[in-house]
């Protein structure tokens, strides 16, 4: 959805972890992406490559990690793995669940020099 | 700032004042290596152009790890706790309006002000690409506006709306409206700060758009079913609009309303004074507590 968003919102960490650690270049990125964060990762990697010119982050690798989805289904009283936001749960087709895993949109660890 | 829309962070007007570099606040110009003086926010005033030659010396500059582990949006979040501390302190009940273009939410909150006059003040910020020519309508009313273009921008963010309500006065156990920009996709991921999103869909639409945009249905707390007055005219499934927004969000409050004729209005005005007497009752219980965990984007 916001991948051009989300791309400034990595730089913006990266560029403040420069600051406070005292890099100047950063050559991979690590991020975690829910797959329920609806971030379509190959936009978030053209978006990175435009953001990150001319910064520290210029040429960085962009690994991403996804993270499963995970709901609780107020029916199983049950985590249950959920592969879509609206998707039913797995066990017994309700609706009813919350999702409590997936979302997660997150920068890990950067590797720098 | 967002691709879905191509929209970016340049041009952001507050009632007319351009922005960009205002006194600190870290909205960010397009990312260049030299561009960073400009970018100095209210935590952080380091000038830092990259020249931490003492932690870098010569020979020792091989590949490391930085452990992270921050939220994508975490400056956003930031701000809108910030936001909220400044809404809490005053026992100001904030909503932020949520809905595509066209869906009455203007009409609305001129409605809604007109109801509330003489017994609730009401402070509006309007959002919008350009023009202020809803904060102009609100004027109308005799409510305070003030009006954010986002320029290129799809939605609002918390840095905005902050500088927004330091030029709003903003009494002690008043409401704020945000009217968010006319977008049912971007102002779902941004947290500004309200206690809570508040969808407009309106019967003018389609059924189906709670589960067409499922994010911003599922990031409200309120749906207001609108235009309700036109419903003898149009094939618009009420029951079925109603069980796709509850299919995204189960937990998901609606009232029926209409600015033509008064429908629902009685409901949705006792939802705000509740809101009011909560926001009222946390500044006396806990004065210092986040009135609410903010949404994280999703689906």
């Amino acid at each position: 959805m916001h991948e051009m968003s989300l791309a400034e919102g990595v730089l913006q960490l990266i560029e403040d972890a420069a600051k406070r650690e005292g890099f100047q270049r950063v050559t991979a990125v690590w991020l975690e992406i829910g797959q329920l964060a609806a971030v379509e990762t190959e936009a978030l990697r053209f978006c990175f490559d435009a953001v990150t010119r001319n910064s520290v982050a210029e040429g960085a690798k962009l690994e991403i990690v996804d993270l499963p989805g995970q709901g609780w289904c107020m029916k199983c009283c049950a985590t249950v793995a959920m592969s879509e936001h609206m998707g039913a749960c797995p066990q017994c087709g309700s609706h009813q669940v919350q999702v409590t895993g997936g979302s997660e949109m997150r920068v890990k660890e950067l590797e720098v020099e | 700032m967002c691709t879905t829309c191509g929209c970016g962070p340049d041009d952001v007007h507050i009632d007319g004042e351009h922005h960009h570099h205002d006194h600190g606040i870290a909205y960010r110009p397009r990312a260049k290596a030299h561009s960073h003086s400009h970018d100095h926010d209210h935590h952080d005033h380091s000038h830092d152009h990259g020249h931490d030659h003492h932690s870098h010396a010569p020979g020792t500059s091989k590949a490391r790890m930085v452990q992270i582990e921050q939220d994508i949006l975490s400056k956003n979040d930031a701000y809108a706790d910030g936001n909220r501390k400044v809404l809490a302190a005053k026992s100001i009940f904030a909503l932020n309006l949520v809905s595509s273009p066209g869906s009455g939410k203007t009409t609305l909150l001129c409605k809604t002000i007109e109801l509330l006059q003489g017994k609730r003040e009401v402070a509006v910020i309007e959002g919008d690409q350009q023009t202020d020519q809803d904060a102009a309508r609100i004027r109308a009313t005799g409510a305070a506006a003030i009006q954010i273009n986002t320029g290129k921008g799809c939605h609002l963010d918390a840095s905005m709306v902050g500088r927004a309500m330091e030029k709003l006065p903003l009494p002690e156990q008043s409401v704020l409206m945000i009217e968010n920009v006319g977008n049912l996709v971007c102002p779902a991921a941004f947290d500004l700060g309200e206690a809570h999103k508040v969808v407009i869909l309106s019967v003018t639409e389609g059924e189906d758009k709670p589960i067409k945009y499922p994010d911003m249905f599922r990031a409200a707390d309120l749906m207001l079913l609108n235009k309700c007055d036109l419903l003898p005219y149009l094939s618009f499934d009420v029951d079925k609009a109603i069980a796709f927004a509850r299919q995204v969000n189960p937990g998901l409050k609606v009232i029926r309303t209409s600015s033509t004729s008064g429908e629902g209005m009685d409901e949705w005005l006792q939802w705000i004074d509740a809101g009011v007497a909560t926001a009222a009752q946390a500044q006396t219980v806990a004065p210092r507590t986040a009135a609410k965990v903010s949404y994280r984007p999703v689906g």
